[in-house]
């Protein structure tokens, strides 16, 4: 696997040739944050061109065509629509924490997304305590939510609001025991460690049954996280307009709808970390040839393809399943998806004390 | 280093929003209408306050929620050290996850996971 730090370190080498330390420093965090930013920006383009050509494909329809070839053209217009939008706050409003809401939602879905190991060497926070910081970073988006709706001073988006946070934080204590299901196996939580011990198999072949249902337990839950598919209640258009965001306009909009597409990418991205081998490519023990050939493609690749395979298999739940009641989200985190998860610890748990994985 | 990172994550965070919401406050068109400032709700005007009493059950869910939650941050330090532990890593985490699904079981058994 190509390893990126031999060329970040050459950067670096390069910077402090013919610069002082401190400034070579000054100057790689802030090509680090515009590199984020590029790919945040650049994710969410794609996720919006993706969601609206995958509905369509889905509903049998063509999805944008008119603006450039096969519509390609027509996200940017409509980030430019959203650019020259007044940007309006309402007179009720608590001005204060209406304006806040925008940034933390932002913070969270920025921390948790430069979490993600892109490839050897790419990632930009790899702490020790990778998956849990990452788990803590991506919850304070509920902040976010939540005072978006309460400061709108409307009660569609308070509805929107209280309803979002009660699925938001009842779907991740699944999140969180599924993960902890597969950190029982790795016993790591750093995130490129995670994806090194995967070298031999994806933890989804490596785990027995107990991976298996972690990973169908964390699409679920991932897919209620996010507030999409059946799980999108908490702005149900024919109920509640838009839910927390509906007194937000122009760009402020446009804040809460990229987060919630870059989110949608965190969670596949999560996904294709712990349960599929992050940038490992795929090995079949025995055929030499093909691991081979597989390892030329690099391991970006792998990572981007892997993540939008799930971020595929999400919106194909969006469109099979109808909408749940609030009650019936609940029942089914809390009676099933809940114990479900704590068994299935409890059975990885046997299985990696007693050596039967593989 | 780390530490260093995270704060260039957080200002690019910053920065992004700030940068974004300016540049529409630039380009975009200002118009005055008393109108704009309303609530966007049914047509005609709000009646009362949107900061009232809400229903009690989701701050039910909330209370049960941070009682799992704080289970999960308990159990993610035993996750990385349960294959040295092995069997007696085992044994002691039972007894902590049968009290907590006791717990579970009582809040079931008392209808606290009923939506009314």
């Amino acid at each position: 696997m190509f390893d990126f730090s031999i060329i970040t370190n050459w950067i670096h080498e390069q910077l402090i040739s013919f610069m002082p330390t401190g400034l070579a420093v000054f100057v790689e965090c802030v090509a680090i944050g515009i590199c984020i930013m590029l790919m945040y920006a650049v994710l969410a383009i794609i996720m919006i061109f993706m969601e609206r050509k995958v509905c369509a494909a889905f509903q049998c329809r063509l999805g944008p065509m008119r603006v450039g070839p096969y519509g390609t053209i027509q996200v940017f217009a409509d980030v430019f629509k959203m650019l020259i939008k007044e940007i309006i706050t309402i007179n009720h409003a608590d001005k204060f924490l209406y304006n806040l809401a925008p940034y933390i939602v932002i913070l969270a879905s920025i921390m948790s997304f430069s979490c993600l190991p892109i490839n050897k060497g790419l990632e930009v926070l790899d702490f020790n305590v990778g998956i849990f910081f990452m788990l803590a970073a991506s919850s304070i988006g509920i902040v976010g939510i939540l005072l978006a709706g309460w400061s709108s001073n409307n009660k569609y988006s308070l509805i929107g609001a209280m309803r979002s946070g009660a699925q938001m934080i009842s779907y991740e204590l699944s999140i969180g025991l599924s993960i902890l299901t597969i950190v029982v196996l790795t016993d790591t939580l750093q995130l490129s460690e995670i994806v090194e011990r995967q070298a031999d198999g994806w933890f989804l072949f490596k785990g027995h049954i107990p991976a298996f249902i972690a990973f169908v337990i964390y699409l679920i839950a991932g897919n209620a996280e996010v507030n999409r598919g059946p799980f999108d209640l908490p702005e149900a258009e024919s109920e509640l307009t838009a839910g927390y965001h509906t007194e937000y306009s122009g760009m402020h909009f446009g804040l809460f709808y990229v987060a919630e597409f870059v989110n949608l990418f965190i969670i596949a991205g999560i996904a294709a970390t712990i349960f599929l081998g992050g940038w490992m490519p795929l090995h079949i023990p025995g055929l030499d040839g093909f691991n081979q050939a597989m390892d030329y493609i690099p391991g970006f690749v792998w990572f981007f393809a892997k993540a939008f395979f799930i971020v595929w298999l999400l919106m194909w739940f969006k469109w099979t399943f109808p909408r749940l009641r609030i009650d019936q989200i609940l029942t089914l985190e809390w009676k099933y998806l809940v114990p479900i998860g704590l068994v299935n610890l409890l059975l990885m748990v046997i299985i990696v004390v007693f050596k039967l994985h593989f | 280093m780390y530490f260093t990172l995270l704060i260039v994550v957080i200002l690019t965070a910053i920065v992004l929003v700030a940068v974004a919401l300016g540049l529409a406050g630039v380009i975009s068109p200002r118009s005055f209408n008393a109108q704009k400032g309303e609530a966007y709700e049914c047509g005609i005007p709000t009646r009362g306050n949107s900061w009232m009493q809400f229903k009690v059950g989701y701050y039910l869910f909330a209370i049960l929620f941070l009682m799992f939650d704080v289970e999960t941050v308990f159990l993610f330090p035993w996750a990385v050290v349960v294959q040295d532990l092995g069997v007696y890593g085992l044994f002691s985490i039972l007894f902590f996850l049968i009290i907590l699904v006791l717990g579970l079981a009582y809040a079931w058994k008392k209808g606290a996971l009923e939506w009314k």
